[in-house]
């Protein structure tokens, strides 16, 4: 055993490996694919959207702080995290793909602005830059991944076995990224006083956008034993957030208004202002190689 | 970009290694917050199952300077190997 290389002498010579981690495994290998007797499959297909749309949206959003962060470690923190939502939304549009006969590319990149279902939350301009800062991200991203984390952790049981995969290995990255935030809440809240003052503001901007996590969509009411029904999770979720910011000494916004466009929500389609210009950036490339491949 | 963060080293145990071996160094806050970068910055491609973080100036390291008069002796004296020994073939990572 050399030690010159770490990862050498961290896995010994009798693997062969293109990389030093061995023993990946394919998350959804083995499940049944059968869609299960008497869902209705077009309900399936949006709501598979919208849990997808949810992370690939966010997940765009958290790749701008790549390089931007106020660390390195912190960069690959977010864009640790950011890959982990685009494999969610990876395997959450392949099944909506499977309803609708189009694949996870044509259904992330050709879609437009109506057609997207993700709340609102996950598109809204939290910064790097104008909309926000690292306050405003952490903020975001700790009211997402608990109500994320408590959504999947019903979602195991769901009637459909995809669905219920999915939940199975999403469950261990959200809670990850639950800790994330509340690790970065928790010192920011309880840091200096410019700290507090930006996190406090960070949960300002983000608290608008909680109650519409909560709503109950006509797709969630159809579909019965598959979905679950976010409003079902709404004091676990508030019981996560108390905890946190009363750790980190913050107080809860009293603005919990909806914020909505047009009295409508991102499930049905209709987005912030912020979306169109996200879309642009991330589709352009398909759009203008079509099939583009690394 | 702030330089104030202190820098730790980092040993990973990999899945069948016996021991903690060292992957290298990061920036971080504070302890709790160190072994979670180490968890993102080199756990990324499924290479441990256990992580130590040690502030770097916890570490006292032997100079250069000191190199012969360090490992130099040891150099000649083979019988301190256990290979005059019989080893029964059933010890494994002897």
């Amino acid at each position: 055993m050399s030690f010159d290389n770490a990862y050498e002498s961290l896995l010994g010579h009798e693997d062969a490996h293109w990389a030093f981690g061995t023993g990946f495994s394919e998350a959804l290998s083995g499940v049944n694919r059968e869609f299960p007797p008497g869902v209705d499959r077009e309900a399936l297909a949006a709501y598979c959207l919208m849990l997808g749309d949810d992370a690939l949206i966010f997940s765009q959003r958290l790749s701008e702080w790549c390089s931007r962060a106020p660390e390195l470690e912190e960069d690959i923190a977010l864009a640790n995290i950011a890959l982990d939502l685009l494999g969610q939304a990876r395997m959450l549009l392949t099944r909506a793909g499977e309803v609708l006969d189009r694949d996870e590319d044509q259904l992330a990149y050709l879609r437009d602005e109506r057609e997207f279902r993700n709340v609102h939350l996950a598109e809204i301009d939290c910064g790097p830059g104008p909309g926000g800062d690292f306050g405003t991200t952490i903020a975001r991203l700790l009211v997402f991944s608990s109500w994320r984390l408590a959504l999947f952790s019903r979602l195991r049981g769901s009637a459909d076995p995809v669905l219920a995969a999915i939940a199975e290995k999403g469950l261990k990255e959200l809670a990850y990224h639950r800790d994330h935030a509340a690790q970065w809440t928790v010192r920011l809240g309880d840091g200096t006083d410019e700290s507090h003052r930006r996190m406090q503001a960070g949960l300002a901007r983000v608290w608008p956008f909680v109650d519409e996590l909560f709503a109950t969509h006509p797709v969630e009411t159809r579909l019965a034993g598959v979905a679950v029904d976010p409003a079902s999770l709404r004091s676990e979720v508030d019981g996560v957030l108390e905890a946190v910011l009363n750790a980190a000494g913050l107080t809860r916004p009293a603005d919990t208004r909806a914020a909505r466009v047009a009295g409508m929500a991102g499930r049905d389609g209709v987005h912030t202002e912020a979306m169109g210009y996200l879309l642009a950036e991330m589709q352009h490339l398909h759009r203008s190689l079509p099939g583009a491949v690394w | 970009m702030s330089t104030s963060w202190p820098l730790w080293e980092v040993f990973v145990r990999g899945k069948r290694g016996l021991n903690h071996v060292h992957v290298g160094s990061l920036h971080a806050p504070d302890a709790e917050m160190a072994l979670r970068n180490a968890r993102d910055v080199y756990t990324r491609r499924n290479e441990g199952v256990s992580i130590w973080v040690v502030p770097a100036t916890a570490i006292t390291a032997s100079s250069p300077d000191e190199k012969d008069p360090f490992f130099a002796p040891s150099g000649d004296k083979v019988y301190r190997h256990p290979t005059f020994y019989a080893i029964p073939e059933d010890v494994p990572h002897l």
